[in-house]
């Protein structure tokens, strides 16, 4: 029976930059910010910090990458590269380490710096033999959209505007947001007339491509009150890394994400959630793509498989709805910085619990889920995070 | 008996009307369209699809040597056939060589192929040439050249065309030409090419066989040799040789359907002719370039159980008409173009290709001993080769399987207009192999709005790039051809 870090440790101290394409600032900026203000909200300085892990998956190269930048005095620092999961997991080994009672305090912070290429995008993924099929990321989430559209009977008009309303949704939350990337209004005509990405995802199913960073300094649970009043606890801390297989066998229908249901499953197992659509307040998921975030809904078991096109019309996960996603604006609007993300997306559970959202602000979220997903959908690494007080 | 017992060949997808080279010069336009080969396809994987046509239903492990002829090798220095070897599952104690830069290269590899069978020191062996001969932009030469490839499996056993005899003649002019730097194709005046060379050793080695054989020309069937430069020349040799219209293989149909095809015209002429022969035939064929060689066949009862082959008659049926002269220009490369904003590939490691040269070139996966699922890897982040089966996790308890000729479906797609593509967008599929096993791959050949889940595709030969003049190829997806 494996254990549970349920409750065993609490964020005290967060910080989050603006994410976007931050020309005039590199990695060391990013890092330097998030950490500093992660710092000031707990009240700790950098020398207080005992270990730290780090994450991104382009910009950073060993516990050297946020060493050098903070000139961190000699301490055991662990560098985390795990695709788009790197910021949840390294807030998962951080805790990890609290929980064991190695340390007291410990700092986890991702961060990217992907606007240094010269173009749209991400940088180079390609294998070692240079005999991949050139799908880039859209291209491998847009399959997923095909697919879905072509299970469940959807016309790529119905099944476009169902996407459509996803970012728009994360338009209008994202708007409210000053620290994120596009903050722009949209409306469900503009979305369907955009330009096609890769078929059937046009630009504004695709998340930003921003430059960012974010930190967490963690505690022991029955320190944190030391350290402010209202810590945020951690509720369940779960990684499932697939077994790449769905490229390679037949069984796996390109409708769903197995490793995000199973990472949901063993994440409410652990924090002792029977009826997540109820219990759960709010939720930060991966929408790296809109599909991502459709399907998601049916992962995390918020909407039935197949049947997430009525939760969106009916409105039900917007700010005003039963279960808002992506109140921040996601990766959608607040972007997308690899590494900085899953911190990012514990940022805003942490101001929602705190009550202080400002414009966004739901009305006393108790528990939040923030997901996250590396790879391609028939071959991911998830991670789901959900905090509480 | 020696002779040929099987062939095959290949025409790309694309055709050109060449009105569009009058479209994008001025000018004249020679009538008719001609062959383009596709940016992903060169000599190499043309010659590759036209020796799976030829080897449809024979088993390549009989096969004891490969020859390969093109004037369009992508190396000077490194051997083609031998990569071919591997695509097409031949073993390794054959004889391969690429016979290189003469027009006449498909027949002499003929005659080659047909000495070593009969000293004894091969059963079968397999002759393929290709060519993707450029000539400079706004000539009458480009409109004049095609693409293509043709592929003879010549035996001892099951033969449907006996070569009884040949005859070669060696003759010196630079009639056309490409030096060791050029890109495209030179000649000498046509007049002086034709009357001093064409016109006087294609009769020269004709008449040698003729008179080596004892025969004249009423005695053949058919007559198949490939034209010069000017095709006209053709028919006028043919007139002053004595033979009759009615028994010419007329190339001026393949002028107007395909185009001039280098070192592998006479083999498509000989081809086209032997979808039509019958058993009995005595077919003369000769092949010119720096001399000609000609030969004497006879067909036999054979020609009427070989199998279904694309050959000419059916690959020539399926074609796609390029839209603009322009498409012409960037998938040959002839026009500098600006990149796509989008990252540089990472470089070829020769160590790592060659390691799993077998998986890439050859299409091969693994069935499980355990579970008995098929199983292929195109190789992500370290999943080649395949150690642990993806189903029931049983380790190194495989046997290879073969996914080269496997025909599949298209699980799911998609068209990506991100993806720096040479012919945008980059149609990625999912596909179903039949039989077990599931893979992503690109696709080529399509039209991005006939792409539907369900489609039924066939895998190609292709080449993905080339990096520091080493080319890439692998396979691709492509709807079924005909």
């Amino acid at each position: 029976m494996p254990g549970s870090i349920k409750d065993r440790v609490a964020i005290v101290g967060m910080g989050c930059t603006r994410f976007g394409e931050l020309w005039d600032k590199g990695p060391s900026d990013l890092i330097v910010d998030a950490v500093t203000e992660a710092c000031a909200d707990a009240g700790v300085e950098i020398k207080d910090i005992e270990a730290a892990w780090s994450g991104s998956i382009f910009s950073g190269h060993g516990g050297r990458s946020i060493s050098e930048p903070l000139r961190m005095q000699y301490v055991p620092i662990t560098h985390v590269v795990n695709a788009c999961a790197s910021g949840h997991d390294a807030v998962r080994n951080a805790s990890y380490s609290v929980a064991a009672g190695i340390y007291d305090i410990v700092l986890a912070v991702g961060f990217e710096k992907l606007k240094d290429e010269g173009m749209s995008g991400l940088p180079a993924m390609d294998n070692r033999t240079h005999t991949h099929a050139v799908a880039t990321m859209p291209g491998m989430f847009a399959m997923m959209a095909t697919k879905y559209f072509h299970r469940y009977g959807l016309s790529p008009e119905e099944g476009k505007t169902m996407l459509a309303k996803i970012s728009v949704k994360s338009h209008a939350n994202g708007s409210l947001n000053p620290k994120a990337h596009l903050r722009n209004l949209l409306t469900i005509e503009r979305v369907l007339n955009a330009p096609i990405i890769a078929w059937p995802l046009g630009l504004f199913d695709c998340c930003g491509v921003s430059d960012g960073g974010a930190a967490a300094i963690i505690t022991r649970a029955d320190k944190a009150k030391e350290f402010r009043k209202d810590p945020v606890y951690i509720k369940a801390l779960q990684v499932c890394t697939s077994p790449t297989s769905g490229r390679i066998t037949s069984d796996y229908d390109y409708t769903h994400v197995e490793e995000g249901y199973r990472a949901g499953v063993a994440a409410y197992k652990e924090a002792g959630i029977t009826d997540p659509r109820r219990e759960i307040s709010m939720a930060e998921v991966h929408d790296c793509f809109s599909i991502t975030e459709a399907v998601t809904m049916e992962d995390l078991q918020f909407s039935p498989r197949g049947k997430v096109k009525d939760d969106i019309d009916a409105g039900n996960f917007e700010l005003s709805g039963d279960l808002p996603v992506q109140p921040d604006g996601g990766l959608k609007c607040f972007g997308h910085p690899i590494g900085a993300s899953g911190i990012r997306m514990l940022y805003e559970l942490y101001l929602q619990l705190q009550g202080r959202a400002d414009k966004r602000q739901l009305k006393d979220p108790k528990l939040g889920l923030a997901h996250n997903m590396g790879h391609e959908p028939f071959a991911p690494t998830v991670s789901v995070c959900i905090v509480g007080l | 008996m020696i002779g040929i017992t099987s062939y095959g060949a290949y025409i790309p997808w694309h055709r050109m009307d060449r009105q569009l080279y009058q479209k994008a010069w001025g000018g004249f336009a020679m009538p008719g369209e001609r062959a383009v080969s596709y940016y992903d396809e060169d000599s190499v994987t043309m010659a590759v699809e036209a020796a799976m046509d030829c080897l449809r239903d024979v088993d390549p492990h009989r096969v004891d040597g490969l020859y390969f002829a093109t004037t369009t090798s992508p190396y000077k220095e490194k051997q083609c056939s031998a990569l071919m070897g591997m695509a097409l599952d031949l073993r390794r104690d054959i004889r391969s060589a690429d016979i290189a830069s003469s027009l006449r290269g498909g027949t002499t590899a003929v005659s080659f192929a047909v000495d070593a069978i009969k000293a004894g020191k091969a059963n079968s062996i397999l002759v393929t040439a290709a060519d993707t001969r450029m000539a400079a932009p706004s000539g009458m030469m480009e409109q004049a050249l095609g693409d293509s490839a043709a592929a003879l499996l010549l035996g001892n056993e099951n033969v449907i065309a006996e070569i009884q005899e040949s005859y070669s003649i060696s003759d010196e002019l630079a009639a056309t030409w490409r030096s060791d730097t050029d890109t495209f194709v030179r000649s000498w005046e046509d007049r002086m090419v034709m009357d001093e060379s064409y016109s006087k050793v294609m009769p020269e080695a004709i008449n040698g066989l003729m008179s080596k054989c004892g025969l004249t020309p009423k005695d053949f069937t058919k007559v198949v040799f490939d034209p010069p430069g000017d095709v006209r020349r053709h028919g006028r040799v043919a007139g002053e040789l004595g033979f009759e219209a009615a028994q010419l293989l007329d190339p001026a149909s393949l002028f107007m359907s395909v185009g001039l095809l280098g070192c592998a015209m006479s083999l498509m002429m000989l081809i086209s002719a032997l979808e039509q022969a019958k058993r009995g035939d005595k077919i003369l064929f000769a092949g010119y370039g720096n001399g000609a060689d000609a030969f004497l066949l006879e067909v036999t009862d054979a020609i009427e159980k070989i199998g279904e082959r694309r050959a000419f008659a059916k690959n020539l049926q399926s074609k796609h008409m390029i839209r603009s002269y322009n498409d012409y220009l960037r998938w040959r490369d002839i026009v500098p173009l600006e990149t796509a904003r989008r990252p540089d590939r990472g470089h070829i490691s020769v160590a790592a290709n060659w390691r799993e040269r077998k998986t890439i070139l050859g299409l091969w996966g693994i069935k499980c001993r355990r579970c008995g699922t098929p199983q292929y890897d195109s190789g992500a982040i370290s999943t080649t080769p395949i150690r642990v089966c993806a189903v029931c996790q049983a380790q190194d308890d495989f046997d290879d399987y073969s996914f080269a000729r496997k025909k599949a479906t298209v699980f799911s797609y998609t068209q990506d207009m991100l993806s720096p593509a040479v012919d945008p967008p980059s149609s990625v599929v999912m596909i179903e192999f039949e039989g077990g096993g599931r893979s992503l791959f690109d696709l080529t050949d399509r039209e991005p709005e006939d792409v539907k889940v369900g489609m039924e595709v066939e895998m190609t030969f292709r080449k993905v790039f080339a990096d520091r003049g080493i080319s890439n190829y692998f396979w691709k997806a492509r709807p079924i051809r005909c």
